[in-house]
């Protein structure tokens, strides 16, 4: 077993174990320290500079993300100086950064506003030269706001280090760095896998989802956590639920199976739920096609037929196919319908598979 | 997973079937995994393989046989393992012996040099883990090939310590859950024999009834019973036979026999055609209730909006048995897995309650247990605490490819893809990305047959024929084509053969002989 080492966070004894990072014992233990380019999913990048933490001894404030937590060190992480730097950081980056929080997607669910708001940054200590690029909506899910882009390379390192699809990069150095695909060509499936991964990853209104772009913001919404019911992995997501309406899927990132990571089926498969195509009234057979019924006549219909071969032909010609596709708790009311109301252990899986 | 030295793939493609289970195998190729990939297409994971062995469809236990030949023959076998938690290595060394180079490179198409260097980095590496897929189970020798790889997994030791063992991915999402919780023929739920005096009385004092010894029919069973006539109504909760069971013409005439029909659904689909009574089912947003993972965890799925109809499955089968004259009332889903938890010890702590904290993975025999991680520390399930090799012998696919039917089919996922695809191909997005079915040809088959890249093209079996439009990849062996089942409007399982593993009743989605043709519309 690992041993249990000591290090002091602003005056607080706390414990933590060999290679963990200053940052990663600060969340551990509910101690709060503002980042922007870090994700638990990603390499640790010390990037943004808002971890900065003071470290007894050391004269200069460290990147807690970059920094290993050592015996008997002594942090702190909240003072007049650390404020003063870390409200810097902010307003240089809202320096070249629309401030269109009250039209912007990402309102309410955004590090950038959120850090702003915290440390009363203001938004124009340095005037200077903006971004005014287009906005790029060249596929079906993804939207980019280049504009609003703080260079924090979260979308590029998870899609290239989880991901590893090497759909985007950051382009170059500098005031013209941005994070884009290959010859700036459209997100396709010849280069992406549209994950959305980057996505979830992006902590301003840069990078959202496009087919729930105007539906609904993170204040308006219900987020109603659930298992994805596609493959057999189990990947946890919150459900976005406006107005009795699926919106969007959000990721958990203490989903334990996969920590805020999704695939194509789990982040955007979800429309089908409101699809025209839905059956929504029983429907039963008229001449060549079908006719609507209540409830009430359709399961009547259904259970005196089933009585009454029952009665001719007995139970054990009776069957029911049960679905990998529905809960636990519906797979076990038919296998016990089957052996109680019919009669008969006819009851199997469709395919086994 | 992440600490894996090495992955051994069979028979899996994650990076498409499996996304989630694929960043996890990435995470440890990152962390410098070496990787043997055993797939006879050219998968994400086999192009960065340290060794691929690019096998013949259905030789698995071949090749399995081989790689343990050349692990015995050069000592590379766990011998302190084998002495003390194995038995039967003797039958599996006389039997391999049948194995030498020459025949399992004629029945595999590996060559030697990745078969010596696939034996040698499994057997010699620290912590080697075997992720196996559908391409080993469903195979008419599907239960086989899975003992063959338990084969391979005992001889290295390979088996039994953290980041070893042997993970098997299937299909579906709740698979686990709907196996585990007794829809099944000859098991009442949690795996609890109908031929067990003690598990029927049990069942029987809960449910007030008296269950019948002899297991029922399996879905086959059923099906053939239509076909005859003898069988007369079903009940087909939320699945679609009709497009995604193989050798779909006996299927049709299966349901189109059977005197009454009801299917409970989400859309129309190729089986709800065939209904007398369709009842609208509810998707996942719709109800509460638990899914089962490929790793036995159970978690809450949580009801975001109303049912679209008015009412979820569950409550409808209770009011239809109820009817019926068996009453059945339970105030929630909550209610029912109190049930479950009452009836069945692997899920005997499970309840919703707990489950607010998080999922749980069975077994989970009561209240205070914390669940189980792994499994296969206890895998040694045979009285005698020790566990068995067997011999097995190279059996092949039911149809292979001959003069008439050239190639061979494999069938399979796509990761923007599931199932029957009812319900991606209505999501926005997926439909405009992947619109359609189409066939991956090797580019040496595709000149060979004088077929370009989008050409639409007649892909036939012995049971039926398919018109798509070809992909011309390198995917694809030269061989071997490949499709998948997604698409309504073109059914790939009326080309796919009756057979099926005997023991397991899995069919051979993987492989069947075809004749792929060049197809001008106007013909
Ligand atoms: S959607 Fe996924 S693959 Fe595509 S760019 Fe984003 S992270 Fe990369
Ligand atoms: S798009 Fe978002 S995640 Fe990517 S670099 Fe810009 S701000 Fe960071
Ligand atoms: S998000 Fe993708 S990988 Fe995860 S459970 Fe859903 S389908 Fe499977």
């Amino acid at each position: 077993m690992d041993q249990k080492l000591n290090m002091k966070i602003n005056g607080r004894e706390v414990h933590f174990l060999r290679g963990q990072t200053v940052l990663e014992v600060c969340r551990e233990h509910e101690i709060y320290v503002p980042t922007m380019c870090h994700d638990e999913r990603l390499q640790p990048y010390g990037a943004c500079r808002l971890c900065i933490v003071e470290v007894a001894g050391v004269p200069k404030p460290l990147t807690s993300c970059t920094t290993p937590a050592t015996e008997n060190m002594v942090v702190t992480t909240e003072s007049p100086r650390l404020t003063r730097l870390r409200k810097t950081i902010i307003e240089l980056l809202l320096s070249n950064h629309p401030n269109d929080c009250m039209c912007c997607e990402a309102s309410g669910n955004c590090d950038l506003q959120e850090m702003a708001y915290l440390y009363g940054a203001s938004l124009d200590r340095f005037p200077g030269e903006k971004w005014a690029l287009p906005i790029k909506e060249d596929n079906p899910f993804i939207t980019f706001e280049p504009n609003k882009c703080i260079v924090c390379g979260r979308c590029t390192r998870i899609c290239n280090e989880v991901v590893m699809a090497g759909t985007i990069d950051m382009t170059s150095r500098g005031f013209t760095a941005m994070p884009d695909t290959a010859f700036s060509k459209p997100r396709s499936l010849q280069n992406c896998e549209f994950c959305g991964q980057c996505v979830s990853a992006c902590p301003t209104g840069a990078l959202t989802n496009r087919k729930s772009r105007g539906l609904g913001r993170s204040a308006e919404v219900e987020k109603v956590k659930t298992t994805c019911a596609y493959c057999g992995t189990g990947c946890n997501f919150f459900l976005m639920v406006k107005d009795g309406k699926v919106i969007g899927v959000e990721s958990d990132y203490n989903a334990p199976v996969n920590q805020g990571n999704l695939c194509i089926k789990g982040r955007y498969g979800y429309d089908f739920i409101h699809s025209k195509d839905r059956i929504t009234t029983p429907l039963i057979k008229e001449g060549d096609g079908f006719r609507e019924a209540s409830w009430d006549e359709a399961l009547e219909l259904v259970a005196s037929q089933f009585k009454q071969i029952i009665k001719e032909h007995g139970p054990d010609t009776v069957g029911g196919f049960s679905s990998s596709r529905c809960t636990n708790e519906e797979n076990y009311i038919l296998a016990k319908w089957i052996r109680t109301a019919v009669g008969t252990n006819n009851v199997d899986n469709c395919a086994r598979v | 997973m992440p600490e894996i030295d090495t992955i051994f793939l069979f028979g899996s493609n994650p990076t498409e079937a499996h996304p989630i289970v694929s960043l996890h195998l990435k995470k440890a190729l990152r962390n410098g995994a070496k990787l043997i990939v055993t797939d006879p297409r050219k998968t994400w994971m086999a192009e960065r393989a340290d060794v691929w062995m690019n096998l013949k469809p259905g030789s698995n236990i071949a090749l399995l046989n081989g790689l343990i030949k050349v692990i015995l023959d050069n000592g590379w076998e766990n011998k302190e393992f084998i002495a003390a938690r194995t038995e039967n290595l003797d039958e599996l060394r006389e039997k391999v012996q049948e194995y030498d180079f020459d025949r399992v490179e004629q029945l595999t198409g590996v060559s030697r040099d990745k078969i010596i260097e696939a034996a040698r980095m499994y057997s010699q590496a620290d912590k080697a883990m075997i992720v196996y897929g559908l391409g080993v189970t469903e195979h008419r020798t599907g239960t086989e090939n899975a003992m063959a790889i338990a084969n391979l997994a005992l001889v290295c030791g390979q088996i039994g310590r953290p980041s070893t063992g042997i993970m098997a991915l299937r299909g579906q999402n709740n698979v686990q859950g709907a196996t585990d919780l007794g829809p099944l023929p000859a098991t009442l739920p949690g795996y609890q024999s109908v031929m067990d005096e003690k598990v029927r009385k049990k069942f029987g004092d809960a449910w007030n009834v008296t269950i019948k010894k002899e297991p029922g029919l399996k879905s086959v069973e059923m099906l053939d019973e239509c076909v005859k006539g003898t069988f007369k109504g079903i009940f087909i909760l939320g699945e679609d036979p009709a497009q995604t069971d193989p050798d779909l013409y006996h299927v049709r005439k299966a349901l189109e026999s059977v005197d009454f029909l009801v299917v409970q659904e989400l859309f129309h689909t190729e089986t709800t055609r065939f209904a007398d009574v369709i009842l609208p089912g509810a998707s996942f947003a719709e109800k509460d209730g638990t899914f089962t993972n490929g790793e036995r965890r159970i978690q809450r799925v949580r009801k975001a909006i109303e049912p679209l109809a008015g009412m979820a499955e569950w409550e409808v089968l209770c009011k239809i048995s109820t009817l019926m004259g068996y009453p059945m009332d339970y105030k929630n889903p909550a209610a029912i897995m109190d049930e479950i938890a009452s009836l069945v010890p692997i899920y005997g702590g499970i309840s919703y309650e707990r489950l607010e904290k998080g999922g749980i993975q069975w077994p989970c025999p009561d209240k205070n247990h914390p669940g189980t991680t792994t499994l296969f520390t206890d895998l040694f399930a045979k009285s005698s605490g020790l566990a068995s090799f067997m011999a097995l012998d190279h059996i092949g696919s039911g149809e292979v490819a001959d003069e008439s039917y050239p190639l061979v089919l494999i069938t399979g996922r796509i990761r923007e893809h599931y199932n029957n695809g009812s319900m991606t191909r209505r999501s926005k997005g997926i439909d405009v990305i992947v619109p359609a079915e189409r066939v991956e040809i090797s580019p040496e088959d595709a000149e060979l047959l004088g077929i370009k890249d989008r050409n639409w093209v007649k892909v036939s079996s012995r049971r039926g024929e398919v018109k798509v439009r070809a992909k011309v990849t390198n995917r694809s062996q030269k061989g071997n084509v490949f499709m998948t089942f997604h698409h309504q409007s073109a059914l790939t399982n009326d080309l796919t053969s009756e057979h099926r593993c005997p023991i397991a009743g899995t069919p051979e989605y993987k492989s069947c002989a075809v004749r792929v043709e060049k197809f001008t519309e106007a013909a």
